[in-house]
């Protein structure tokens, strides 16, 4: 099988401050895979590299079929060629309708000519409120969003994520500030989701991470620590002393 | 139209635009009964010129938010391509006419020769400029207000924009932009006479039977209609998913870049675009101010465009027609010197001097107390009331709060 993304030997120092140390991680284009790591472990850097926020001193990023390098790519263009984002800190566009965010995340013409004569049809409205409904905002579709509580916005993002269709979802911390109850539905939904595409679940709750019942990949330091099935990477003595030992 | 359902100020907008024109047309000297004074119908042309300007500045910093602070420089520099047509064509008319004193029709050369001495005589020339090769004609000189306004946005956005310089760096860049122009104007081998600028604009070439009474209505007119149409023209571009993308970079661009979408290219866009629909603007406005000079670029008439926009309430159209009606007709009458000084014990009140202290103060108070403007007024009448956040964004972690402000 071969990679739909695959990062190896990257570096990235911020002043002097090796954030990320020669990684190197790959995943599938149908897979489900949670990274956990202590606080600083380089989780959410990682994510900006692939989405080119930040550019690595050094190392290879490649995507998709034709094995296309990211590094040269502005983020516009990596979003387009199918990697979508969610944000540790839930960001929607606050001044703006559940419906507008929803519509603007679409897939559909991004160059401004288009966007300027684009008006949506039956079909784009009929997959707005689908979305909407997938994540529980039907009846909030004309609110601003910005009204909405901290666990809404969070689950707006994540149906801002399904209408771009990427092919590879890098997620960042779904479950801050959900109830429980909320917490089961997310690991569901991306459970649901990894079986037509690769999905990168970044999270600190063993207990979500568990339901995920995925492939685990601990980071620490800026490079891998440990990978394999949750078990295995929580027998792992390395693991043990740098991340499960502080009572996390 | 989809638009005036979303948008019902839109109708509104118009209806009153054209009350308001067929009203000073009927109390015009040269169409009506003439209780409204020639120049007053200039200075309300102008007034309408100027909301134009401003409707297009609040397109690119009340929605866009980019804070320029140089857009008077295409307003100038639309004024001075038209302005160089009618100056060509109108001096054409008065050396053909004395030229053709002595018997034969002038030659080519000779008539070129005259325009040439006539227009740049005061700076001490004989030539034309090659800048003034298309001069001649109206059609060209027509493009030039389009293309040279456009294309120096272009090329400054592209550079400003590809490098990411955003906020108050953005704002000083556009400021040394519309001040290098202005100095470089100021010299008279810029080819535009340096500080004498153009003049005589108020007189149409070919139409020197119609006097300025009609003319003036006529201009009147032009300006109405023309911010009648960019008023529907914006109003459908911010409507639509365009208005949300640029509302969207306006709020957080980082994020819009995520869903892919080019931010520069957006942003350059509405630069360009509405660096065309203020020269257009100016095209319309120095004919009827009838002189421009460099002194019209300078860095302060762009500040003041802001200030209009910020006083009418930005991020809505009419508030920013509104804000350049109100604010630049005041401070015509507090400069024109018509205002009554207020004598004080200690001395005289004299709003000439006075005016400007009192607008920076309103700005101000405006910024700190009213941030929705004039505009906001409307708000107010019906009935509409938005929470007050200090400018504060609505946090992450009181959704639930912003919840009850918004049933209130
Ligand atoms: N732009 C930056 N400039 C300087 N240092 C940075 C920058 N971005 C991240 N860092 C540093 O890099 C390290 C890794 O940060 P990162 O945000 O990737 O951690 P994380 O694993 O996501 O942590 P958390 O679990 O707290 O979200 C941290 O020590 C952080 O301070
Ligand atoms: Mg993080």
């Amino acid at each position: 099988m071969t990679a739909l993304l695959e990062v190896s030997g990257v570096t990235v120092s911020f002043d002097g401050f090796r954030a990320i140390n020669n990684l190197t991680f790959s995943i599938g284009p149908a897979e489900l895979r949670a990274i956990i790591g202590p606080n600083g472990a380089g989780k959410s850097t990682f994510m900006d590299i692939v989405t080119g926020k930040t550019r690595p001193d050094s190392g290879s990023v490649l995507f998709g079929d034709l094995s296309r390098s990211l590094l040269k790519m502005t983020e516009a263009q990596i979003a387009r060629a199918g990697i979508g984002r969610k944000f540790q800190r839930p960001t929607v566009f606050e001044d703006q309708s559940v419906a507008e965010n929803l519509t603007l995340a679409l897939r559909a013409a991004r160059s401004p000519w288009r966007v300027l004569f684009w008006r949506p049809t039956a079909q784009d409205r009929g997959r707005v409120a689908e979305l909407a409904e997938q994540v529980g905002l039907l009846d909030h579709l004309a609110r601003k969003s910005g009204e909405l509580s901290h666990g809404q916005k969070q689950w707006l993002e994540i149906a801002m994520l399904l209408a771009q269709e990427p092919r590879l979802l890098l997620v960042d911390e779904p479950a801050a500030g959900m109830t429980p109850a909320e917490r089961d539905l997310t690991t569901d939904m991306l459970v649901e989701i990894a079986k037509t595409r690769a999905v990168v679940v970044v999270e600190h709750d063993m207990e979500f991470v568990r339901r995920l019942n995925c492939k685990v990949t601990v980071l620490h330091e800026g490079a891998v620590l440990a990978e394999g099935s949750l078990e295995h990477v929580t027998r792992n003595k390395d693991v043990i002393d740098v991340y499960l030992g502080r009572g996390e | 139209m989809q638009t005036s359902r979303t948008n019902p100020s839109l109708t509104v907008f118009v209806a009153t635009l054209l009350a308001f024109a067929v009203l000073i047309t009927a109390l015009s000297e040269g169409y009506g009964t003439g209780h409204l004074s020639t120049s007053f119908i200039k200075t309300l042309g102008k007034t309408l010129c100027l909301g134009l300007a401003a409707l297009a500045m609040d397109l690119i910093w009340g929605y866009a938010g980019i804070l320029s602070l140089g857009h008077m420089a295409f307003f100038a520099l639309g004024g001075y391509m038209i302005g160089m047509w009618l100056m060509y064509a109108r001096t054409r008319e008065i050396v053909e006419a004395s030229l053709s004193g002595g018997g034969l029709p002038a030659t080519p050369q000779e008539l070129e020769q005259g325009i040439a001495s006539q227009i740049f005589g005061v700076v001490g020339g004989s030539d034309l400029p090659f800048i003034w090769g298309f001069a001649h004609s109206f059609p060209l000189q027509m493009a030039l207000v389009v293309l040279v306004p456009g294309v120096l946005a272009l090329v400054f956005g592209w550079l400003a924009f590809r490098a990411r310089v955003t906020g108050v760096y953005l704002s000083i860049l556009t400021q040394a932009m519309t001040l290098a122009l202005a100095l470089y104007l100021f010299q008279n081998e810029s080819g535009l006479r340096g500080n004498n600028g153009l003049s005589g604009l108020q007189n149409l070439p070919g139409l020197a039977d119609v006097d300025q009474a009609t003319l003036s209505v006529w201009f009147f007119w032009a300006s109405a209609a023309a911010l009648g149409l960019a008023y529907l023209l914006i109003s459908w571009i911010v409507s639509g998913k365009f208005g949300s993308v640029i509302r969207a970079i306006r709020d957080d661009e980082a994020r819009v870049r995520f869903l892919g979408y080019s931010v520069e290219g957006y942003k350059l866009f509405v630069f360009a675009l509405t660096a065309v629909v203020i020269a257009l603007a100016g095209a319309l406005y120095y004919p009827q101010a009838g002189i421009i000079n460099p002194a019209e670029l300078a860095p302060t008439a762009s500040i003041y465009l802001a200030v209009w926009v910020a006083i009418g309430g930005r991020g809505r159209l009419y508030g920013a027609v509104i804000g350049a009606a109100v604010v630049s007709l005041l401070s015509s009458w507090f400069t024109g010197g018509r205002a009554p000084s207020i004598p004080l014990g200690f001395g005289r009140l004299d709003w000439v001097d006075w005016w400007q202290v009192l607008l920076g103060l309103t700005f101000v108070l405006v910024t700190l107390f009213a941030p929705k403007g004039l505009g906001g007024l409307f708000d107010a009448l019906t009935g509409l009331r938005s929470p007050n956040r200090r400018g504060a964004a609505l946090g992450p972690d009181q959704g639930a709060l912003q919840e009850r402000e918004a049933q209130k």
